[in-house]
Parts: C-alpha cells; sequence; structure tokens
C-alpha cells in the first residue's frame, strides 16, 4: 500500500468494463508531459481526455499512445474565449476548469498529473474512476447523518433510528477521492512534518451533510456536470494574482453553498490515488500565505450565505454569490471584486459554450 | 497511550439483560480488569446473575434501585435503560457502556480493539464539529488538518460523546434486518471523525463513551414505545437521547466523534418477530427527526440541565399532543433532571 501499483497490477485489476465510457472527459492539466497516464492505462484508455496545458504555450506535451484527447493550450484558450479569457488562470493548475466548459460530456473526472494508481490494503489495484462513477451513480444523504457511512455501499445500510422518508437520497453531485502518500496539506503544515505520509487506507465513502463546509482538493474529483458544473469554477490564481493554491478550495465552498440550496449532495473518501510529488513548501507558504489569513473571513461568508429562494439554477445561484463576494468579501482586498468580477465572466463564458445548459433547472432548493 | 493517569476517572456501565455474564465478562477481561465497573440489573430481570471473580465492581439490582430512587420512580430504568441507573449513580469523569451481548472485536490486522482506551483517546482530544476535515480525525497519529482548514478552527472543541460501532450484527432496524437476514458489518473503517454541528444522527446505545461531568444529565431514559422489549430492535430509547445529547452538544460547543473503536456485537433475536413491536418506532422517527432538527435552545440555557429541560418544554409544545408517547416522554425528561440535580449531581473531585 505504500508503493503505487504498477501498469501491469492496473491491468489485473481493470474489468472489461467501461461504465458511462461515452458519458465522461477526464480533465487532465499539466505543463510538463503525460507519463503518469501509462500506469492508468487499464482504466482510463477507453475514455476520452480533455488536457489543458498551462505555461508555454509554444511546447508539446507528449501523450501516451492508444488515448483519444483533445488538447487546449493558453493560445486555444485566448482564442475560444476572446476576453473571456481573463477569468481562466494562467501559470496555475486551476486553468483546469476551462476544460469542464469546453466538455460535452454529464460527467467529468480530473486528476492531478502527479497521481498514480494507489493499492488497496489486499494489495489489489484501485481503479479510482469505477468508484468515483459509483459515488456518484448512487444518492448521497446530507439531511441526515449515517454511523455505518454510505447506506448504498455494498455490505452497509441506514442504521436504526435512520427515518425511512430519508431514505432514498438525493442525487449526487460531486465525488471527493482522497490520496496516500503525500497528503494534501498546506505549506505550514508541510514544513513541521515533511516526513509525514498518510498510509491510512479509511474504506468509506460519506455524505458530507447539508451545511457543513470541507476543503474539496481538485487532485482526485469527479462531478456531475450537468448538475454543478458551472459552480465549478476554479478562480483567479497563479501569475498575475496574489493567491495560489487555493483554487479548489474557492470551487469547494461555492459548490457546497450551492449543493445545500439546490439539494445535492457531495461525497468524500474513497476512491484513493497515490500522490508521488511533494511540491516544494516554501514555495507553496508564499502562494498561499494571503489565502491562509484571508480564509479566516471567507470560511464566515460562506458558512452565513443564504441564497434566495429564487435560485433555482446553477447560475442564478452562482450569480448571486458572485454578488455577495463583492459586497462582503470586497472590503478584504480588491482581489475579491477582480475575482467576483472574474465568476461572473465564467458563467457568461459557460453559458456562450454550453447554450442549453442556461435553462437547466433541478427544480429543487433548499 | 498510557491510561495510567486516567484509570481512577472512568467507570464502565454494563446494563445486564441477560443473566449470565461469565463469558462477557471474561471476554472483555483483559481490557476491563483495571477499571471499575457498575452493573447495573434490568429490574425485569428474575434470574439471578452470574459474574466471574476477579473485577473491581458495583452491582445493582432492583432493591439498590428501589432504595435510590423510590420504587414508583424504578420503572423507569426497566430493559435497555437500567444502564442510565449507572451513570446516575456513578462518581467518575468518564463512562464507557457497552450492551451485555458485545464482545472485544478485531481491527483488520487481527489485533484486539482496546474500545476503552479508543473511547478514552476519542474523548481526551478535540472534535472539529465547524469544518469538516477531509483526512478525518487530525488529533490520530499520521494524520491532520488539511491545505484549506482555516487556522482558527484548528484548536477544536472539547469532545463530549464517542459513539463507537459494531462488526458483525449492525445496529439496523428490524425491517432492515428482516429483509437481509444474512447481511453482516465486515467493514472495518479505520477511522474516527467529529459529527459536523447541526448535524444529526442516530447515536446508538450499544457501544458509547461519554464525558459524565460535562453531558451526563443529557444521556436519559426517556422515549419508551408501548410494546418495548428486551432486543435493541424494539427500541428507541438510545436514539431519542441521542439526539437531546447532540442538540445539546451543538448549542454548549461541544463535540461529537463517531467511528473506531468497533465491538463484536453478537447475533441474537429474530428481526421478523421484533418487527412487529418496532413498527412503532420508525413511524415514531418520521416526526423525531424533523423536530429535532428545528430545536433552537436559548441563549439562557448555559448548562446541560438547562438544554435537557428547554428541549423537554419544546416537545410538550409541539409534540405533545401529536402522541402521548412524546408527552410521557418530555415529562420523563424533567423527571430527570430533577433526579440528577439530587442523586446525580457530583463528581469525584480529580485525583481523589
Amino acid at each position: 500500500m505504500n508503493e503505487p501499483a504498477t501498469a501491469i497490477e492496473a491491468a489485473v485489476a481493470a474489468s472489461p468494463l467501461h461504465p458511462l465510457k461515452d458519458e465522461l472527459d477526464i480533465v487532465i492539466p499539466t505543463i510538463r508531459n503525460l507519463d503518469f497516464l501509462e500506469m492508468w492505462r487499464p482504466f482510463l484508455q477507453p475514455y476520452h481526455l480533455i488536457i489543458v496545458q498551462d505555461g508555454d504555450p509554444s511546447k508539446t506535451i507528449k501523450v501516451p499512445n492508444g488515448f483519444d484527447y483533445e488538447l487546449y493550450n493558453r493560445n486555444d484558450i485566448n482564442r475560444i474565449l476572446g476576453p473571456k479569457a481573463s477569468c481562466i488562470s494562467f501559470k496555475d493548475s486551476a486553468c483546469r476548469c476551462f476544460g469542464y466548459m469546453v466538455s460535452k460530456k454529464k460527467y467529468i473526472f480530473t486528476i492531478d498529473d502527479d497521481c498514480f494508481v494507489a493499492k488497496d490494503p489486499s494489495g489489489k489495484a484501485i481503479n479510482a474512476l469505477e468508484q468515483h462513477i459509483k459515488n456518484l451513480l448512487s444518492p448521497s444523504t446530507p439531511f441526515f447523518f449515517n454511523t455505518l457511512y454510505d447506506p448504498f455501499a455494498e455490505g452497509a445500510d441506514f442504521v436504526r433510528g435512520y427515518p425511512f422518508s430519508l431514505r432514498e437520497g438525493v442525487s449526487t453531485a460531486v465525488s471527493h477521492g482522497l490520496w496516500l502518500n503525500i497528503p494534501d496539506y498546506d505549506a505550514p503544515t508541510q514544513l513541521v512534518k515533511p516526513l509525514e505520509r498518510n498510509t491510512r487506507f479509511v474504506d468509506a465513502v460519506l455524505t458530507i451533510p447539508k451545511g457543513t463546509l470541507f476543503p474539496m482538493c481538485g487532485m482526485n474529483l469527479a462531478f456531475d456536470r450537468q448538475l454543478i458544473g458551472p459552480a465549478m469554477y476554479f478562480g483567479l490564481m497563479g501569475e498575475g494574482q496574489p493567491i495560489g493554491r487555493y483554487d479548489d478550495m474557492w470551487a469547494g465552498w461555492c459548490i457546497k453553498v450551492i449543493c445545500d440550496h439546490l439539494g445535492l449532495g457531495v461525497k468524500t473518501g474513497l476512491p484513493y490515488i497515490y500522490h508521488s510529488k511533494a511540491s516544494n513548501p516554501f514555495v507553496n507558504l508564499r502562494k498561499e500565505y494571503k489565502g491562509i489569513y484571508w480564509q479566516e473571513d471567507i470560511i464566515p461568508f460562506f458558512q452565513q450565505v443564504v441564497l434566495p429562494k429564487d435560485c433555482t439554477t446553477v447560475q442564478k445561484c452562482y450569480i448571486e454569490l458572485a454578488k455577495q463576494v463583492k459586497e462582503k468579501l470586497g472590503k478584504i482586498d480588491p482581489y475579491f471584486d477582480k475575482l467576483a468580477d472574474a465568476m461572473v465572466t465564467w458563467i457568461q463564458a459557460w453559458d456562450g459554450l454550453n447554450p442549453t445548459s442556461a435553462s437547466f433547472s433541478n427544480g429543487k432548493t433548499g | 497511550m498510557s491510561l495510567s493517569i486516567k484509570d481512577h476517572e472512568i467507570d464502565i456501565v454494563i446494563g445486564a439483560l441477560r443473566p449470565d455474564l461469565t463469558s462477557f465478562m471474561s471476554e472483555w477481561r483483559p481490557i476491563f480488569s483495571r477499571f471499575h465497573l457498575i452493573i447495573v440489573k434490568d429490574p425485569d430481570l428474575k434470574e439471578e446473575l452470574k459474574i466471574p471473580e476477579g473485577f473491581n465492581l458495583d452491582v445493582y439490582k432492583k432493591p439498590d434501585i428501589d432504595c435510590v430512587v423510590g420504587t414508583s420512580t424504578s420503572t423507569i430504568f426497566s430493559g435497555y435503560s437500567c444502564r442510565y441507573f449507572g451513570y446516575l449513580v456513578s462518581r467518575k469523569k468518564y463512562i464507557i457502556s457497552v450492551d451485555d451481548d458485545c464482545y472485544p472485536a478485531k481491527d483488520n490486522k487481527g489485533i484486539l480493539v482496546d474500545a476503552v482506551a479508543q473511547h478514552i483517546t476519542n474523548l481526551t482530544t478535540p472534535a472539529t464539529p465547524f469544518f469538516f476535515n477531509t483526512l478525518y480525525d487530525p488529533f490520530t497519529e499520521g494524520a491532520d488538518f488539511v491545505r484549506g482548514y482555516p487556522f482558527s478552527l484548528r484548536s477544536g472543541v472539547q469532545c463530549a460523546l464517542s459513539c463507537g460501532l459494531w462488526l458483525n450484527l449492525a445496529d439496523y432496524d428490524a425491517p432492515t434486518q428482516a429483509l437481509k437476514p444474512e447481511e453482516r458489518n465486515s467493514r472495518y473503517v479505520d477511522a474516527v471523525l467529529t459529527v459536523p454541528a447541526r448535524s444529526l444522527m442516530p447515536i446508538s446505545g450499544i457501544n458509547i463513551a461519554f464525558n459524565r461531568e460535562v453531558i451526563g444529565p443529557a444521556l436519559l431514559p426517556s422515549l419508551r414505545l408501548g410494546g418495548e422489549g428486551k432486543f435493541r430492535w424494539e427500541t428507541m430509547e438510545d436514539i431519542w437521547s441521542g439526539m437531546c445529547v447532540k442538540v445539546a452538544c451543538d448549542h454548549l460547543g461541544l463535540g461529537v466523534k463517531t467511528g473506531m473503536p468497533y465491538v463484536w456485537r453478537n447475533d441474537r433475536g429474530d428481526a421478523i418477530a421484533s418487527l412487529r413491536k418496532e413498527w412503532e418506532g420508525v413511524k415514531l422517527m418520521e416526526e423525531v427527526v424533523p423536530f429535532f432538527q428545528s430545536v433552537r435552545l436559548p441563549r439562557e440555557a448555559t448548562t446541560t440541565e438547562d438544554c435537557v429541560a428547554e428541549v423537554a418544554n419544546v416537545v410538550k409544545e409541539q409534540l405533545g399532543s401529536k402522541d402521548p408517547i412524546f408527552a410521557r416522554a418530555a415529562k420523563a425528561m424533567v423527571d430527570w433532571v430533577m433526579l440528577w440535580k439530587s442523586v446525580g449531581s457530583s463528581t469525584s473531585s480529580p485525583g481523589a
């Protein structure tokens, strides 16, 4: 369990079934190469990839043979979005959300290029995508906590005392996976514990209760694009911005508030991937520095956000959120003004590329 | 984790619903033998208790209960509720309680789980109810708070309640177990996590531990089903009590953890037979859950006793007219607070 699975181990674990093959895109941001896909081949080759190339657009990204993909570099992003490209980060993996916008599929799985196939305690290679799909296709239970975790998992169920009227659950919008080996710590924690590795395999998936926020990591994440896609904006990070490594955090707080409002579920837990690369904690500290103290204001903001009843679509919720960000967080730093504007630009760009989704309403509130 | 400082602060309370505790006590001996035990015999149980030698314990039977609370009151301690008498008379800071059909479990590596040590670890490390940590308990070895977790929330709050889980016979209700008669829980989830503030859950009484000093009065016998029986499938008393505890903890800024430790719960009883009796409980939960989700305690409620009294009030006002069972539960809660104040409200000073 303390090493990633080899390509052969993954091949052994792969099944001939590839659920949602034509309904799911895999979005990968990268600046170097995609060699890591070799390890994932038995699980991921049947799926379509959307590669978002960050950094120097003149560089050629080598994609292993046999994968079906579309690739976008900065020039492509500028060409496709025109002036609206300003909302897509540059020199930061936050640019991946361009991939969400440009996809035409129902589901997205996104993974970092330093994430490999993990092994479960029995030594078997873990098909992370298969687990994400199970999570997304089974209901969530945000209104009442089930002490045996995911009641829809095999061998589990709702416990005594769980009201039957709540056992149908709600649609799952997001599946948040975890990481063995290098855990997703912030810079201060990395500096204090440079050798800590996550070796604990927690065999559970659970729904994050309604009204509870969490830090969403974009390293191993899947979501239903039709249910929540427009809220998966990863913010303004990287070049020209005062902050980094808060892209997925920002998206996570936004989607959770909106999911809670619209009656959608967010799950966390399995699957695990094997995270191989620890980024430089000093570089991270410089990127995160402002975020660490801004989050003290950002969290209470999100905890207190109330979205009006007439926000019945994700886009409406998001625009309203952008408005409140400007009003309430703008005074902390002009960055939040820019971010609020970028949030609106993002929705315009999303609707521009996804015209029919503008009228999507899932009809549920609160 | 060294327990040598804390042994004298712990009582293990066992409600005896079956007379022969020989194998139960023998199996738990390696873990229980250094602690003081309080064994409370179900007042309805006719046979004599059989308890093996070599334990430091106090046994309370019907005459003892009658003596302390009076014969009319002692009826509240019938069945699984007998354990609450143990909570009432204990003078220790921490209480750990498991059902008498539960045995020590083995973890994924085949090692015997010291449920007492794990409960104490849960209770003596902070809980983090205000923001969810995706790596579960950040105070556990090999884990920490993840990126994005606000620093101001990292000191956490005091943990008042630790809810353990069960391998083999999980705590399902009768309909669920009847539908899946062969299903047994074999999934050992290596995690403890804090249940977020304002999230409610079914708190099972089968394997719990709590800080009596801080939350004692909120674990109480009050909701009694008309057909309440001697199998967990035929009760809801712990679920009701657990709702009160969670609401009180959320109001007072205390934490509730769930997850490890596991105990091994033996097969017992017949889910289909219990189905007739438990249907009442299953129906009631449809009212109970939305009710507790809506309860808001006033700022003036600053102690656990205050919280219990307030909840009792609201139960009486909002649920009392829907079903007499709720009116009786509300009265039982008020009576309990008075009983706690007169009998239960002292603990030995630390170090005594």
